[in-house]
């Protein structure tokens, strides 16, 4: 879906956390935004791109021993833990079930939901380096890998919330 | 042709994104008619289609504080 163009301010998010708990508050927003006719942007940087990676669970991808380790240790979506309380893991599955108890939307169908919405998806290009990462190991949904300087130009008008 | 939608087991920000890619896929001229509670659904979902340029035909109160809201593409 297209974006729309109006009067309403655009909003760039910087997913910075790779935590579920901020990752799921940075998707409500981005499509909450979106679904209410702003244009959205989300840049992953740093852990927040282990939400973006295609392999949802631990995997050792990476050019050096190094990154190979820190890629396994972080995993993937699957395994995001909890900003508080995590008890090693266990509380974001706890979570879940709250959430789907509740009918609130997981962070799956939130991520879905972003893509059908036509947000853009920007990976850190330098974090992407440091941790050994390339774009044929994230999802499809990642339009281009970029730098701070594309990411500013492209939220000129935008409001940046950092999470 | 009219289409029908429940969001009243939806919860922010479902609620907004299912009437959006809903009326994404349907053609001009159609009609969406959405089941939905009091509150945020009530005040942000008829407001943020007409902010698309999509027309409000009708507000109606149903039971249990629910609404019945009729919009046209």
């Amino acid at each position: 879906m297209n974006q729309q163009v109006n009067d309403k301010q655009d909003i760039s998010i910087v997913c910075f956390s790779g935590e579920f708990d901020k990752l799921l508050a940075a998707y409500t927003i981005a499509t909450g935004a979106a679904a209410t006719n702003r244009k959205v942007t989300m840049f992953f940087t740093f852990w927040g791109l282990n939400a973006l990676k295609k392999e949802r669970g631990r995997k050792a991808i990476g050019k050096d021993f190094l990154s190979r380790v820190f890629n396994w240790l972080m995993g993937g979506r699957s395994n995001l833990p909890l900003s508080r309380l995590n008890f090693a893991g266990a509380s974001p599955k706890l979570m879940s079930g709250m959430m789907r108890k509740n009918n609130v939307a997981q962070l799956d169908e939130l991520m879905e939901a972003a893509s059908a919405l036509g947000i853009r998806f920007f990976a850190c290009e330098m974090s992407m380096h440091i941790l050994g990462i390339s774009k044929d190991d994230l999802i499809d949904d990642v339009q281009s890998v970029v730098g701070v300087a594309t990411f500013l130009n492209e939220s000129e008008k935008a409001h940046i919330i950092f999470i | 042709m009219k289409h029908f939608l429940d969001i009243t087991s939806e919860t922010c920000p479902m609620t907004f994104v299912k009437v959006k890619l809903q009326l994404a896929r349907m053609e001009p001229g159609e009609q969406l008619e959405v089941l939905l509670n009091e509150g945020e659904p009530l005040e942000n979902v008829p407001r943020s289609c007409e902010e698309q340029g999509f027309q409000v035909l009708s507000v109606e109160p149903t039971d249990n504080n629910r609404y019945l809201v009729l919009i046209q593409k």
